[in-house]
Order: structure tokens, then sequence, then C-alpha cells
């Protein structure tokens, strides 16, 4: 008998949330979510767009690119590394672990219930 | 007439190792050509710099010698690029030097070609000079003394040496700093297979089993053809799919849809993607749109310094309950202490702390809050030479050993990892070079040592 309960985050409604390096210079994270109805809400500009990407990483948000990409339900991030990789304060040399604060993303409120994955 | 071309990647990481039984099924399938990438920069600027690989002998030597047997055996080449983890001069040897020990080993006859990428920055500032040199994003204008600060510089090689090689009668093809794509796309464009479906199989299959639905289970194989690749994994467990083909795009890609080689660009933005059957993927539709001007990017990594680095823990909760506090405290007494004791001014020397267990990982970006259950504490140092980096280090030992919070009337001790505390690191490195250089000809950066004919 699976539990209902309220997804809470972009991570409760995903596959995956990665990212990584895309060369030493950029940083690259992926959302796949789950369905089409994960993928409309999160690839909306209302819920996710460059200003909040920049809010959530401390970057400037007219560096920041958007990719949504329907046919395979992904909403994919890049913009240029905060941080030289490798340099004294990078402490993610892969860049590997970034997709949190992306992943931990509150959906907005009205996000209906969905039956949690077994 | 060649008709269509197949490319065998069994791996997406010369070293990483991959089953053997998936380098036979590959030959069985009838393979024209073996590609492995042995390069990147994911890794960070130090393999670039120093010149050293990340992979060891032992696995290297490991997967040459299977790749090697298979080669001969299927009479076909092997192409291998990147060499070394960052493609250096050095590294390109390194892997030479593995591989005419296997081959004398194993009693094996192939015509061994290395290609060279490392680049002088004498040359490259003329190239300067007379604006052919142009930064990519995010990069600025390149100074030229930026040049002459690199350990090493590499440039990217396209399929072009690669090809040129071949054709002077390589069995083996051991290139400095390729694109990753490079190395697959050689042998296809060679054989007159359309620039389009190459390119982007080149990019698909560049990773081994990234673009399957269980990458730990080997590489793939890509035929190409006149109107498109198909694709398909060695494991006869493993599958591609039409999601898992495409979402390979996604992969260490700032752009999903389009990807710049020295050549042009491939735009698979028009690409289709087809279950032939449940374990293999038909696209069509890729292009490669020529670019005016011939282009090779350029890698470049500078020592920054010397780093040292110690590492202690707390476990105590009182401490733990005001983290941050005792950390800023640290941060400032460290900095008194090093101008009282060593006399240095704050440009002479740098230092991270990072609280493991708390947010060292993400920092300030860190979403979670309350207090950690054990920290973590990990001091960087980083100074002009090792044995300033060192006496900075030295000097923090005491109070990264009884450093008490501001309302502590005693001294607590604190958890060091290992003695001696201090760990010196060596020199650390930062990639500086972001830019392409305008070239005439694809292979003149380059230089192609080609096989001398031996006796068979």
């Amino acid at each position: 008998m699976p539990e209902t309960r309220t997804p809470r985050t972009v991570a409760d409604i995903s596959l995956e949330v990665r990212s990584k390096n895309a060369g030493p210079f950029w940083v690259t994270m992926e959302v796949f979510l789950r369905d089409t109805a994960g993928y409309t809400l999160v690839a909306d500009p209302a819920f996710l767009d460059t200003q909040v990407v920049a809010g959530l990483y401390g970057v400037a948000a007219e560096t920041v690119q958007i990719y949504r990409i329907p046919a395979l339900n992904v909403v994919k991030i890049s913009f240029p590394r905060p941080v030289v990789q490798g340099s004294l304060r990078d402490r993610d040399i892969h860049a590997g672990q970034h997709h949190v604060p992306l992943a931990l993303l509150p959906l907005p409120a009205s996000t209906p219930s969905r039956t949690a994955p077994g | 007439m060649t008709h269509e071309v197949r490319v065998l990647t069994p791996v997406g990481m010369l070293g990483a190792g991959f089953p053997p039984e998936t380098l036979t099924r590959g030959l069985e399938l009838g393979a024209d050509v073996i590609a492995v990438d042995g390069g990147s920069t994911d890794s960070g600027p130090y393999y670039l710099g120093s010149g050293i690989a990340k992979t060891a002998a032992a696995a290297v030597t490991r997967d040459m010698r299977l790749l090697l047997r298979a080669a001969a055996t299927a009479r076909i080449p092997l192409i291998i690029g990147s060499c070394g983890t960052s493609g250096t001069d050095s590294g390109v040897d390194w892997v030479a030097g593995i591989t005419r020990e296997i081959l004398a080993e194993e009693g094996l006859n192939l015509r061994v070609a290395t290609i060279y990428s490392e680049q002088q920055a004498t040359g490259l500032k003329e190239h300067l000079g007379q604006g052919r040199i142009h930064p990519l994003p995010p990069a600025a204008e390149l100074d030229p003394a930026t040049l002459e600060s690199c350990r090493h510089i590499v440039a990217m090689m396209g399929h072009e040496p690669i090809v040129a090689a071949l054709e002077g009668g390589a069995d083996v093809i051991l290139a400095g700093r390729a694109t990753d794509t490079a190395v697959a796309a050689a042998f296809p464009l060679l054989k007159g297979m359309p620039a389009g479906p190459t390119w982007h199989a080149a990019k698909i299959v560049e990773c081994g089993g990234q673009c399957t639905t269980n990458p730990r289970a080997g590489g793939v194989l890509a035929t190409i053809d006149a109107t498109g690749f198909t694709i398909e994994p060695l494991h006869p467990d493993n599958a591609c799919t039409p999601t898992s083909v495409a979402a390979h795009m996604l992969y260490e890609t700032v752009n999903p849809f389009s990807m710049r080689e020295p050549a042009g660009t491939i735009v698979v933005t028009d690409a289709t993607y087809h279950a032939l059957d449940d374990r293999r993927v038909r696209v069509e539709g890729s292009r490669f749109d020529l670019a005016e001007q011939y282009t090779v990017k350029l890698e470049g990594a500078r020592i920054t310094g010397y780093e040292t680095m110690s590492f202690t823990a707390i476990r105590d909760p009182h401490i733990l309950s005001q983290i941050d506090t005792w950390a800023a405290l640290l941060r400032r007494m460290i900095g008194e202490w090093v101008t009282d004791t060593l006399g240095l001014t704050s440009d002479e020397y740098a230092f991270d702390i990072r609280l493991y267990g708390h947010n060292a990982v993400l920092d300030a970006i860190e979403p979670a809050t309350g207090p950690p259950r054990e920290v973590g504490v990990m001091l960087l140092v980083n100074a002009a030479d090792q044995q300033t980096a060192t006496a900075v280090a030295k000097v923090a030992n005491p109070l990264m050993l009884h450093l008490p919070t501001p309302d502590m009337n005693y001294l607590p001790s604190l958890a060091f990892a290992t003695s001696p505390a201090e760990t010196e690191r060596g020199a650390a490195y930062e990639f500086v070079l972001n830019h392409v250089v305008d070239v005439d000809s694809p292979t003149a950066p380059f230089r192609i040592n080609l096989p001398e004919d031996t006796d068979a």
C-alpha cells in the first residue's frame, strides 16, 4: 500500500538532479523530471528562471543559461563556475555536489499530492 | 566505397577498466576502429600543470594490453586521445612507453604513431600579437604574461592530425590533447562518412557506457552510415534507449544542442532518436556546420603557489552549537598569530578553512541549518613557497588543537586526524587559458611522429 505524500522539493518529483563541470570554467546541472506534470512545473519560468538560479547559487542572473527540453522532461542549467576549479577556495573539484540547492528548492505550495514511488 | 563504419568504444576513460568480453563482443559485431579517450580536465588543473597522469600505470597497462591484443587480432586501428590525462608531451610518452612494453611482451607487431600537442608561449605570443587568439566566455582578452606563466600549454586537436597518422600507416595512434569527439570521429571521416552523424556519434560514444541504461556494464558500438548512426551497448544485458542516448548530449556540456569543434559546430537540434529494438537506437538528423575560421582551443595551467593542509575534528556539542562563531575566531586568530610569529602580510599567504560536516562543500549557498553532529576542520594554506605554507600551518596548529569558543573558560583538545598534522601538498595549479587560436592548417600546431616501418 504505497503512502501518499505531498512532494515538497524539486528532488521529490525528479528521477535525478545532478551537477558537473562543463570544462574548467562552467558548471552545468540537470533536473530529470519523473513525468510531464513535473516537467511542466519545473520548466515554468514563473517557478524557475535565471533570477531564481542566481539567488540559489550567488551568481549574476545574466550569466545563467536555462535549457528546457520537453522531449526528455529535462531542465538544464549552465553558468560560469563561481570559484576557479582547483583553486584554494574550490571545495568541489568536479562540481558534482552543487545540484543540492536546486534539488532542495521548495515546490509551490499548491503542488498536488502524488503517489510516492514504491 | 565504404558504406558504414563501426566505432568501438569499450570504455570512457583509458585506465577505468572494462569487462574483457565486451571488447570481444565489439570485434564480433565487426568493429572497424577502436577509439578511447585518455584524458579530461574534469579532475582539475594539477594533471596539466604537473604533466602527471591521474590514472595508475597498472590500470593503463591492463586496459592497453586488452586493446592492443584486440587491435592486432582484428587488424583494426586503435586510437587513444588526450594521453596521460592532460595530453602533455610527457603524457603521450608515458602511454607510448607502456604501449611499447606491451607490444614487446606480447610479440605484437603494430606500428605506433605519436602526436604531440604541447605549445610554446613564444609561438603563441606571436599569434596573440597578430590578433589570432580570442577568448571564449567567460574569459577575458589574453595577456602575454599569462602565456609565460603556464607550466604546460596544450592545444586541442581535431580529427585531422589523427587522420594524417592513419594515412601514414599507423596501427596505433597515441594523441596528445584532442577533443573528446575527434578520437572517435577521425576514422569514419577518413572513410568518407558524413560529418553530421559522425560528430554526433563521436559525442555519444565518448564516455563509453554513459549513454546506456547501465553505465557500469562497459562500452558501446556506433555504426555510422550515409544517413545517420546506430548505437548499441557491448554488454548483452545492457541497453541504449532513445532517452539514454539523447540525454548524453547533456553530459558535461554547457549547451545540449550545439558543440563547437575546431572545424565547426555539431548541431543536434533536429536530431531524431528512434528505438530499433529494446537495446539499439537509430539517430538521424544531426548536422555539422563548418565554421568560417578553423580554431584550436588552448588549455594552460600555472602554479598558484604551494599548499600545506592540516585537518582536525570536533565532536564536542558545546563547540558545535557555535561552530560558525568558533570558525570566525579561528580565522582571526590565525591571521594575528601569523603576523606576530612569521611577520607575513595578508598578501603573502592565503588560507581556507573548511568545516566538513557543516558547510564545507556548499559554503555560502548551503541551504540546511542546524548544528552538526561532528565537524572536520580542514585548513588549507597557499603561499609562494612550501616552507612558508607549512610554517603558517604549524603556527595555526595550537589553535586547531586547543581553540575554545568565547564562552569557554578552559582549553578543549580537538581531534587531529594524523601525526604530523600537516601534509605538504606541493605545487597548486590553476587553469588560466580559455582561448582559441585561428589556424590556417588543422595539423600545423601538432607534431606527428609516424611509425617507422618495422620488419614484420
